[in-house]
């Protein structure tokens, strides 16, 4: 328990918080780099995976890419692109490989979202004379939403994740106050850093399980 | 120009591709791969242990299901490198704090596929075993068991592949197996060692799916009556034409 109250110690120590490699600073970085790669990331990967979807076509694709998604480590991905000249763009190779790992639980829950939405419904709607653009707006997108928000949510988890793991390559973020604390053998520094990535991973998923309840298109029939 | 001269140059001009790398340091690799995949199965199979118990009382007491599968879940949304490092006071710098690390992120895919799994055994093949004097001991082995074995080797194929590649995050504490050559390989900007490691953890990946996709079809022969109909590549295929 003394490591415990030693990071708690350090996490209620204000200069920790300050400076360049303050907790601050790392948290900000954190977000920063997160929310613009889950932001390119929902730009690349949604239209593709709601396009692919409205036309059926593709499938094969959207597994794939999951299965890989899955195979290909992280740390081995940032590790590559810190030998590329990549490594003095600054946050870029973070950004970058946090896009690519948000891309899979994006575009394959749209796209099985879009697919399993009832044929039945599609073509009622087809029948009712809905145009292309019509069906797809009021139709599908409402009822695919659920699996949307749930691919938004594994996103927005494996991005927080991945940025954590970029410190191991020298880039910022939180992980950065955990490789600091493992380099000076500071252990309850590295409890403290960890304390701090798993409460923000944690609140980004709570944050986008509430924001899937207050946003959901189904609400008002439910 | 001699071979050995084109060989040598590769690790000096630090190429990405270099075949003298595998060959001088073939030890090193293999060593790292041993401890990757014995890390990684050592893990998967605490996983198992860990995860059918939770799975069965799930099942057995509705009330527990929600806690399991809320717990499991909360394990998985904690970044990797966090996990780890959490459990840095209580195991120290070993491979111990990996596999833990690694079995607590098993148990999220595990668990829901076990359940999914048992969930789809039809009532009627329950019913006819009972009818048949099956206690719940037989049943649950010869006939639900055997029955989720598709929706249980696919979580297990789905946690493999996800362990192979988390482990790599072990290098934190020196036990990462192909991790550690990475880890090694961006600190001396040694691009041949990164790239091979990198590889070979791809490769493993694959081939421990295939593995685990062979063993799920020697233990599910009846499975296969279904597949003798169009092979599903080719109704994808059909798709992307039509």
């Amino acid at each position: 328990m003394g490591v415990v109250a030693d990071a708690w110690t350090w996490l209620t120590t204000g200069s920790n918080w300050s400076g360049e490699s303050g907790a601050w600073h790392r948290l900000g970085e954190h977000v920063y780099v997160s929310g613009i790669a889950l932001a390119l990331a929902c730009a690349i990967a949604l239209p593709v995976a709601l396009w692919l979807g409205h036309l059926g076509k593709g499938g094969a694709l959207a597994v794939n890419i999951s299965n890989a998604g899955r195979a290909i480590p992280v740390f081995a991905v940032l590790a590559l692109f810190m030998l590329t000249p990549l490594r003095s763009a600054g946050y870029l190779p973070t950004i970058i490989a946090l896009v690519l790992f948000a891309v899979p639980p994006l575009l394959t829950n749209a796209y099985v979202g879009m697919r399993e939405v009832d044929r039945a419904v599609v073509e009622a709607a087809r029948g009712m004379g809905m145009s292309g653009g019509q069906l797809f707006f009021r139709v599908e997108l409402p009822l695919a939403y659920p699996l949307l928000m749930t691919g938004l949510r594994s996103a927005a988890v494996q991005v927080v994740a991945t940025a954590t793991i970029a410190s191991m390559v020298g880039q910022g973020g939180l992980g950065r106050i955990i490789t600091a604390g493992f380099n000076t053998y500071n252990t309850p520094q590295v409890v403290a850093g960890a304390l701090l990535a798993a409460l923000l991973a944690l609140l980004v998923e709570g944050a986008l399980v509430a924001a899937d309840r207050l946003l959901s298109p189904l609400r008002k029939t439910v | 120009m001699s071979t050995q001269f084109v060989a040598q140059s590769c690790l000096a001009a630090n190429d990405w591709i270099c075949g003298e790398y595998v060959r001088t340091r073939s030890q090193e690799l293999t060593d790292a791969t041993v401890q990757h995949v014995w890390i990684t199965v050592v893990s998967v199979l605490i996983g198992l242990a860990v995860a059918f118990p939770l799975a069965l009382l799930a099942r057995a007491e509705p009330r527990f299901a929600g806690p399991v599968l809320g717990l499991t879940t909360l394990l998985y949304t904690i970044p990797s490198l966090a996990m780890f490092s959490l459990l840095l006071p209580v195991f120290g710098l070993s491979a111990a704090l990996v596999v833990t690390g690694l079995v607590l992120y098993s148990l999220t895919i595990l668990v829901r596929n076990i359940m999914a799994g048992l969930e789809a055994v039809p009532e009627e093949a329950r019913e006819t075993a009972r009818g048949m004097g099956y206690g719940a001991g037989r049943l649950l082995w010869e006939v639900e068991l055997p029955l989720a074995l598709p929706a249980l080797m696919a979580g297990l194929r789905i946690a493999t592949v996800s362990t192979i590649a988390l482990t790599t995050v072990g290098a934190l504490v020196g036990k990462g197996g192909l991790g550690n050559l990475i880890d090694d390989g961006v600190q001396t900007t040694f691009k041949a060692q990164v790239l091979t490691a990198s590889v070979l953890c791809v490769l493993l990946a694959a081939v421990a799916d295939v593995l685990l996709l062979g063993l799920q079809r020697l233990l599910t022969p009846w499975t296969r009556i279904h597949t003798a109909k169009p092979a599903p590549g080719r109704t994808v295929k059909e798709k992307v034409a039509g």
